[in-house]
């Protein structure tokens, strides 16, 4: 593999760009594998890349019906942060944030994370004590998340409209220091590359139809639209239509689908240095290193797999956005767009084994993004070792037998 | 803007509708008698569909019916006609 540096940019520059090796291979689709991992998405990718570097395994087919990064991977807003609730949620994510922090070094890609923190914005008195009692989880378990002054909310966010005598003022705030931003399409790519490395196949346009079960009910394989392909353990990493592929498997998750959309405007000078999420609004931003405003709002109240804005729930976002930043009235939005978001039942996500022996689900996930490290890496463990790892044990499927919910309110998207 | 047709007030704005959730079979009688799974089952399970499935509606911020309406997951289109309310 050809490593990216400083020098082989410049040997690259000399011969006009066009000596670069592709990044992985396109290699043909062999009869079988050790495991077969559905979805080439952030996660999916994520654990081929651990499944090798970690236990060893490297006959693994990625199988991905469209492009490589192409679904959620590519439609979040790439906020990576651990301000979570429960202990069991700040340990795994504030994990996924210190491999985050790690990770331009480790995939040898540049992922651009910009650790500029979050600021939430508060303005009604019940979020106030919520997020209190989330900086009081997050102190518990060493995770850096604080309430601040509302002075220091507009000494982070000058720009922030000045809202005190309205009807719902500034009444505080809190930070999350290490929170931060991450380009998407690195994280893929980079994963990619490194398992491709290590001897990954992935194939992409290669959808799955089915999923082959011997008599006794243990998985076989999968069912392609470029013919069969034979493993003893298949993973289901394909968040936002978990329920379809794993219908094929006769499993019935306790998972609804939602739409979730966002937008970005033209560039702007820099304005915005954090990233704002203002939970009382319905809002999040931030800038991104081209300029653009990266805003979002609330889910659309139905289940959905639109994966397209609805104007009625993009004006409700925009209105919150120049409610709290009415510099950016005359801004234009350049490009809108939806993804196919998950909850489980108690809004935790699911990466477990199944009934189904030799199945795993990774799913659940409508804030997956921060996660792709943590979540590929105890995905690859629960699948190597058919047992889970001790981050993502409270995220079995298991805990719905007794309904001992993980209950994990959220911020915005969940609210 | 998204219209929701109400059996009662016809179509009205969205925002004055609250979507509450997938129209499933009615409660079971004897819940204490039931196996484990097939209780939980009811609680927690989603058919989830991509496509057309019977939902709840409720008229929240208008006459307060609650109703149940086919939708199109995949557009969010109602299907004409299909509203049910109870009697």
């Amino acid at each position: 593999m050809q490593r990216y540096s400083i020098f082989s940019l410049l040997r690259n520059a000399l011969s006009y760009h066009e000596g670069w090796e592709r990044a992985w291979r396109a290699p043909e689709l062999k009869p079988a594998y050790d495991v077969v991992i559905i979805g080439a998405g952030g996660h999916g990718l994520a654990c081929a890349y651990y499944l090798a570097r970690d236990h060893g395994i490297t006959n693994v087919a990625v199988l991905e019906r469209g492009w490589l990064g192409g679904g959620n991977t590519g439609r979040n807003t790439t906020t990576i942060r651990s301000n979570y609730l429960r202990d069991e949620s700040i340990k795994f994510f504030d994990a996924s944030v210190q491999l985050y922090e790690e990770l331009s070094r480790e995939l040898n890609i540049n992922i651009m994370f910009s650790q500029r923190s979050q600021v939430d914005v508060i303005q009604t008195w019940p979020k106030l004590r919520d997020l209190r009692r989330r900086s009081m989880a997050s102190e518990l378990q060493g995770a850096d998340y604080r309430l601040i002054s509302t002075e220091e909310v507009y000494r982070r966010i000058p720009i922030l409209a000045d809202l005190q005598r309205s009807r719902l003022p500034v009444i505080g705030g809190a930070v999350q220091e290490r929170a931060g931003v991450a380009r998407h399409d690195a994280i893929a790519w980079g994963y990619a590359r490194q398992a491709d490395a290590a001897g990954v196949e992935i194939h992409q346009n290669t959808e799955v139809t089915g999923i082959a079960r011997s008599p006794r009910g243990e998985v076989t394989g999968v069912e392609t639209n470029r013919g069969a392909v034979r493993a003893g353990k298949v993973a289901i990493v394909v968040a936002g239509n978990t329920t379809q592929v794993a219908a094929m498997a006769e499993l019935r998750l306790p998972i609804q689908s939602y739409n979730l959309q966002a937008f970005v405007s033209e560039p702007i000078k820099p304005v915005v240095h954090v990233q704002v999420n203002c939970p009382d609004a319905g809002m999040y931003v931030s800038q991104s290193d081209k300029g653009e405003l990266l805003a979002g709002g609330a889910i659309d109240q139905a289940s959905s797999f639109r994966q397209t804005p609805r104007y009625s729930v993009l004006e409700d976002a925009v209105t919150a956005l120049i409610e709290m930043f009415p510099i950016f009235r005359r801004v234009k939005l350049m490009r809108q767009w939806g993804g196919t978001i998950e909850f489980a039942y108690d809004a935790s996500p699911i990466i477990s084994k199944t009934p189904v022996p030799g199945l795993y689900v990774s799913c659940g996930w409508w804030g997956g993004f921060k996660a792709i490290p943590i979540g590929g890496r105890t995905l690859a463990y629960t699948v190597a070792r058919d047992e889970p790892h001790p981050l993502n044990a409270p995220y079995s499927l298991q805990r719905f037998d007794r309904l001992n919910f993980l209950m994990e309110p959220g911020t915005v998207t969940n609210r | 803007m998204h219209l929701v047709p109400c059996p009662w007030c016809g179509e009205r704005h969205e925002s004055e509708f609250a979507y509450a959730g997938e129209k499933k079979s009615p409660r079971p009688l004897d819940a204490g008698s039931l196996a484990d799974d097939v209780w939980i089952d009811y609680v927690i399970g989603r058919a989830n569909p991509r496509g057309v499935t019977r939902e709840k509606w409720w008229h929240v911020r208008g006459c307060g019916l609650m109703f149940s309406i086919e939708r199109d997951t995949r557009s969010h289109e109602f299907v004409a006609g299909s509203a049910e309310a109870p009697r």
